[in-house]
């Protein structure tokens, strides 16, 4: 068996598979279905300052081997979430990372310093989520207020590691990468949802209320393996890869490209197991290939 | 404990438009079974990506497998693929999901099934004691199973759209017929489309009768994850409708929305 054991900006984690942000609630859930325990780590679902009831249904439309989601954040906030939800995670033999978005730079700051007293083992900051009308997206397709909110972040989050949380949904994934690593990010992860719609013919509705949605599942994967390549290329910092990971496979070909973690998503929905089973493709994958560790794999795309 | 397993077609029959399916569950019943009302998760083969919610017609502790029935109607490209099925082969299900009506087994209840909402009123009919069961639906090809709500129930009555079987006309008139005559109700259970369910809570709401009803919404998981699946409440707060439901009080459900 090769050596799983990753070590993301500081944070070890003893397999590199962690959920992804949204899909997996406060674990809760899924932990009827295994035990926690066994991932790498759990990014929680989005938080704000403030709890916030979403966007209305339907929020989900289903597209050729994916989804789009306009879910738009709901959340108990980052209080509730302080209170009720970390003490669950924390039993588990796992990394906890929180996901935070704000409307201003001052609220991702509040967030950090709240969740770095709580104790949390890194902080996502979502600054690409596009589901959310104020902010969000401005935040994550410009690289001045990339840089700004995650300065302030940093400033806030004491000793718990930052990750700046990359979307798609821009021209050069590379300048909002390396503007966050020049604004102190300890690692980013990408690739966010991608924006997209889907409509009705015999309605002539959007099948989504908010007409938009975010995309996600198999369908992004070489979208998201081709950002984690770019991204990899520009920054020093590592990279938490994830878009459309169903195996361990689709694992394998996002750390050659560039990522020393891997974040399983959408494919949750389909198969509850899903996290596991990429676990241990991937460490079957490292082992066909006669690795020591599966950190070999971290980079190692022979570019033509 | 929810489990997600692959269960073999043991009994396959059409009912008009709709597909009656009996699965062996494993030990599913046993271990999350809370109430008629649940919903089964079920993979519609590799072109899907995501699983399709369908109630929980009748389920039971049996040997070797606890068994699990649904019916469904084809209204797109998975449930097309679970037409297809066959018996003896496997399906990957998840569940038994959500919550069910979960009231004692002595309680008296009205139940109102509307067209492909029938089925799960089933399960509620053999689970509760004396109850009575009004059916409804578009026409008398869409209403299914009276056989077996006559041997469960004190009581059937049916309406129809176009009156070809039973009253002419929606189920809530037969509600409100039912519950003038009839003051020992304990709770009115519903289940079929949302119009039908905002009548039938109205009517139950006049004659003060606590209503029950099971909402549908467009899901991910399916287990209360990825909150995908709100239901719009009266406090203006969102609920889930594959945990938190999909049975709500009537009351709490925003009908505006
Ligand atoms: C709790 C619950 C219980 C249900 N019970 C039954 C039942 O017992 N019998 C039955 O025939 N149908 C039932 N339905 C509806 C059933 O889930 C849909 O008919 C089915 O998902 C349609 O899938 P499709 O691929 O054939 O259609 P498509 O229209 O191609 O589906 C596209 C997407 O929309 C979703 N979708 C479409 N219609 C619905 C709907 N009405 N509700 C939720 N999601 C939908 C699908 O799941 C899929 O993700 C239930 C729905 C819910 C939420
Ligand atoms: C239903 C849903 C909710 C999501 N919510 C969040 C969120 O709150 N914060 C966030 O940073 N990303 C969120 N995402 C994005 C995912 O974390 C992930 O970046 C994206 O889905 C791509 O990975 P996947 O294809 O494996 O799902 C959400 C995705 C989905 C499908
Ligand atoms: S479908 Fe995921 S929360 Fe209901």
């Amino acid at each position: 068996m090769p050596d799983m054991k990753v070590n993301l900006a500081g944070m070890t984690m003893k397999n590199p598979i962690v959920v992804a942000s949204g899909t997996f609630g406060f674990g809760r859930e899924y932990n009827e279905f295994f035990d926690l325990g066994e991932l790498g780590g759990i990014c929680a679902k989005g938080l704000t300052l403030l709890p916030r009831e979403g966007n209305p249904a339907p929020r989900i439309a289903e597209t050729p081997m994916g989804i789009l989601n306009s879910v738009g954040l709901q959340n108990p906030g980052v209080d509730a979430f302080i209170k009720e939800e970390l003490p669950f995670l924390r039993q588990f033999d796992t990394k906890v990372i929180a996901n935070i978005s704000g409307n201003t730079p001052e609220e991702y700051g509040i967030m950090c310093d709240k969740l770095a007293a709580a104790g949390v083992d890194m902080i996502e900051v979502n600054i690409s989520c596009p589901n959310v009308k104020a902010g969000g997206l401005a935040y994550g397709t410009r690289p001045d207020l990339a840089a700004e909110v995650t300065a302030m972040a940093r400033k806030h989050a004491g000793s718990v590691p930052v990750m700046v949380k990359l979307s798609p949904n821009v021209t050069d994934i590379t300048e909002i990468a390396k503007a966050v690593e020049s604004a102190g990010a300890d690692a980013v992860s990408l690739i966010n949802t991608i924006r997209g719609m889907r409509i009705d013919v015999n309605t002539r509705r959007p099948v989504l209320k908010m007409n938009t949605g975010g995309m996600s599942g198999p369908a992004v994967l070489p979208v998201a393996v081709r950002m984690v390549w770019e991204v990899a290329n520009a920054v020093k910092i590592p990279v938490l890869g994830m878009g459309g990971v169903a195996k361990g496979e689709d694992a394998a070909q996002l750390m050659l490209a560039g990522a020393t973690a891997v974040a399983v998503g959408t494919s949750l929905f389909a198969d509850p197991y899903a996290a596991i089973k990429v676990r241990d493709e991937l460490a079957a994958i490292a082992d066909r290939q006669g690795l020591a560790s599966v950190r070999e794999l971290t980079g190692g795309v022979k570019p033509w | 404990m929810k489990v997600e397993r692959k269960c073999k077609i043991v009994e396959k029959t059409r009912m008009g438009d709709a597909i009656y399916l009996t699965l062996e569950a494993g030990d599913m019943v046993r271990t999350s079974f809370k109430g008629p009302g649940q919903f089964v998760h079920i993979k519609c083969g590799d072109a899907q990506l995501l699983r399709r919610p369908i109630s929980v017609c009748l389920c039971s502790e049996d040997e070797p497998g606890d068994l699990v029935s649904i019916v469904f109607e084809v209204r797109g490209e998975g449930t097309a693929w679970l037409a297809e099925r066959e018996v003896g082969q496997e399906l990957d299900v998840l569940g038994l999901a959500g919550n069910g009506f979960q009231l004692e087994a002595d309680k008296r209840c009205l139940l109102v099934g509307g067209g492909i909402g029938i089925p799960p009123m089933l399960g509620c009919a053999s689970y509760f004691d004396r109850s009575t069961a009004i059916l409804g639906g578009r026409s008398a090809d869409k209403i299914i199973l009276t056989d077996r709500f006559e041997v469960c129930c004190d009581k059937v009555m049916v309406a129809t759209d176009d009156g070809s079987l039973g009253h002419h006309g929606f189920v809530d008139a037969l509600v409100r017929q039912e519950l003038e005559q009839d003051k020992d109700y304990d709770y009115v259970l519903a289940c079929g489309p949302k119009p039908m369910l905002r009548n039938v809570a109205k009517a139950a709401q006049e004659f003060g009768v606590k209503c029950l009803v099971s909402m549908e919404e467009r899901m991910g998981c399916g287990v209360g994850a990825c909150l995908v699946c709100a239901c719009d409440m009266a406090d203006g707060s969102r609920k889930h409708v594959c945990k938190n439901g999909p049975v709500f009080d009537a009351e709490e459900v925003d009908w505006n929305a």
